[in-house]
């Protein structure tokens, strides 16, 4: 069903991209009556129907909503039936796209639809989120997310790393730049507020929202066809550390480097990067972890700081990244995506556009 | 459109945990005041102990104890405790490096403010008084300023039963909305009226609505009245009471393809032997006073319904 590409590996490149704006609230609305828009969005920017995907992939967690097997109601919005080619990650989306990205290299699919949502609202996500922690050593304790994270941001203050005023504008400016996003859930001036837990104060914790967004996968000439300038995919990989926090440099994020390394992001430099960094000091890590220096373009949509939809942010900078190179805008891009407490999983994708 | 519904959700469940030798071994120490960390075949020693070498994923159980004291790596300070945390007073959370190991702990530290922490302070252990094998046997870290503490030199030799598994409750609440369509559904019911939503592209109706045509993919928003009759399409007989279910077994829970609907619903069927139902059954619903959907269905008394015409809802 598919042409050999003439390096034996296909190329394989994001050529649409749509996501919702992201609310701290959407009662009125199911989960799929929040993800629908969207998916019908992504699928008129390259003219396909859901019968035309070889292959439809999802990232959510049941956990954000109280709901079990959410992501099956969730499949009525991509026309389920008759039974489609179809999977699902109990993770973010970036993982769904990694997943969706595989299946393309084997040549059984063409194109693929990837998408993810997630409704925090109905919950505590501070709360919800200690349930991913080591059930015997850590989870009874109930450390919750931000917690942990400020545990990360001591750690990099001892360090020498950072201070709260660079956290502060961290966070400052990912607001800022986010008032060209009207995606975002945080635009412009935000109070840095209180501790919430010290030394992260409101303005390095990423908001609370629900949001959904979704990506188109095509192979080789087909990517061509229904994108003018596709975003070709130059390497993905993602790596994993020790659960254990006390096992762990907290300050450093060799599975970030690692994963990059792997996806060919050091053999030549970025112009953008769109990373997942929901607490400012994560920021921090990133930027060293990744080599990045103050000629890359980083979170020009404001990042995780200004909007931190769970499960779809990660996909979301894919969707950033990718955006950027369809408009001319990047010509090489770095995307990153992380899960689990203290950036214990990442995933990076290296994106890149034909000359023009 | 309705009111947006919204209702409070809690889910809890109590998660039995069996546990591996070496977490076994470090819940029974706690139980007993010992600290006993695994030691890697590299010599570092990992406290709290893992089965697999982080780096190497070897297994390892090579349980060494450490003392009870330590030195905080990092920390945080959480003014604001949370339901299920160690401490209900304001503490600083703590990575601790117990003396005698390389890795750290997560835990609390009780101290006066967090002008009382900064890493590299040494704590010890404030042991729970009463324990049971499990994390929260160390109810929290304190500072202290003496010598380091020395181990009991148990080496994992423990008195009494081993610990071999841990309940661990768990609870979050949520406060439930069903959306759009569903909200819209559950109004109609409250005045005993049944309506789903037709699909623009194939026209079938779904009862109860999601929003979405499951086929199609697209929007559902024309309501339609279905019902109140319907014909049973296939069905079940229960045997086994229900925890907090006043109903007596045997009792028949069928799918019920209400006229007009292109989805069948389900519900129970009353008014009938159980033995008696039948696909093809003609029932209606019955309500009792103040209730948010029908108790039941029972027989209308028509004649049953041709397999053609509910074959396609089965
Ligand atoms: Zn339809």
């Amino acid at each position: 069903m598919t042409s050999e590409e003439p390096s034996g590996v296909r190329d394989i490149a994001v050529v649409a991209f749509a996501q919702t704006d992201v609310r701290r609230t959407t009662d009125e609305l199911s989960e799929v009556e929040m993800l629908m828009p969207v998916l019908h969005s992504v699928l008129d920017r390259t003219g396909l129907k859901t019968a035309d995907m070889d292959f439809t992939c999802s990232g959510s967690s049941d956990y954000l909503a109280g709901r079990a097997f959410s992501f099956t109601l969730a499949l009525d919005g991509v026309g389920a039936w008759p039974p489609i080619s179809e999977s699902h990650v109990e993770m973010d989306g970036a993982w769904a796209l990694y997943e969706a990205w595989t299946k393309l290299l084997t040549g059984d699919a063409d194109t693929a639809l990837v998408y993810s949502y997630g409704k925090s609202s109905p919950g505590s996500v501070r709360d919800v989120l200690t349930r991913q922690l080591d059930p015997y050593y850590v989870a009874p304790l109930w450390p919750d997310s931000v917690a942990l994270a400020a545990l990360q941001a001591q750690a990099l203050i001892d360090a020498g790393d950072t201070d709260e005023p660079a956290l502060a504008a961290i966070g400052a400016r990912s607001r800022r730049v986010a008032t060209l996003n009207s995606r975002a859930q945080l635009r412009g001036s935000v109070p840095q507020g209180d501790y919430v837990v010290r030394p992260l104060r409101t303005g390095d914790c990423p908001p609370v929202g629900d949001g959904a967004a979704a990506v188109i996968l095509a192979a080789g000439e087909r990517a061509r066809a229904l994108c003018s300038r596709p975003a070709w995919i130059r390497g993905i990989d993602h790596r994993i550390e020790a659960h254990a926090l006390g096992v762990r440099d907290l300050t450093d994020s060799p599975s970030t480097r690692l994963a990059a390394e792997k996806a060919g992001a050091f053999e030549r430099p970025v112009d953008t990067a769109e990373l997942h960094a929901p607490f400012s000091a994560q920021e921090v890590v990133l930027r060293k972890a990744l080599r990045l220096n103050d000629s890359v373009r980083v979170n020009l949509s404001g990042g995780a700081l200004a909007a931190n939809p769970m499960m779809a942010a990660g996909l979301i900078r894919i969707g950033e990244a990718a955006a950027r190179i369809h408009r001319g805008e990047s010509d090489r891009a770095l995307a990153h995506a992380t899960s689990g407490p203290c950036l214990q999983q990442n995933l990076v994708a290296v994106l890149e556009g034909e000359p023009r | 459109m309705p009111e947006v519904l919204k209702a409070p959700l809690v889910v809890e469940f109590p998660f039995t945990r069996s546990l591996g030798p070496v977490q076994s071994a470090f819940l029974t120490g706690l139980r007993e005041r010992v600290v006993l960390g695994v030691r890697t075949t590299d010599g570092r020693t990992l406290v709290p102990p893992v089965e697999y070498d982080p780096v190497t994923a070897e297994e390892i159980h090579d349980l060494v104890e450490v003392a009870p004291t330590g030195t905080v790596t990092t920390w945080a300070w959480n003014h604001a405790p949370r339901r299920g945390q160690p401490l209900t007073t304001p503490f600083a959370w703590v990575l601790v490096r117990l003396d005698g190991a390389d890795t750290a702990l997560l835990h609390a530290l009780d101290a006066p403010g967090p002008d009382a922490v900064h890493t590299g302070m040494r704590v010890r252990i404030r042991w729970a008084g009463e324990r049971t094998g499990a994390i929260t046997d160390i109810a929290c870290f304190e500072p202290h300023d003496g010598e380091p503490g020395q181990p009991s030199g148990s080496h994992g030799e423990l008195a009494g039963d081993r610990v071999t598994g841990i309940v661990a409750p768990a609870r979050l609440d949520y406060t439930y909305s069903p959306g759009r369509a569903q909200s819209a559904y559950i109004a109609e019911l409250s005045t005993q009226r049944t309506v789903g939503e037709r699909c623009p592209s194939c026209r079938k109706v779904y009862v109860p609505p999601r929003g979405a045509c499951p086929t199609c993919g697209v929007p559902t928003a024309e309501q339609v009245e279905v019902g109140p009759r319907g014909t049973v399409t296939t069905f079940c007989i229960v045997n086994i009471k229900a925890k907090n279910l006043d109903i007596e077994v045997p009792y028949v829970y069928a799918h019920i393809a209400l006229d007009g609907a292109d989805l069948a619903l389900h519900g129970r069927i009353g008014g009938i032997p159980y033995d008696q139902v039948r696909m093809g059954l003609r029932v209606e619903p019955v309500w009792t006073e103040g209730a948010r959907y029908p108790d039941h269905y029972r027989p209308t008394g028509e004649p049953d319904a041709d397999y053609d015409a509910y074959k396609e809802l089965l």
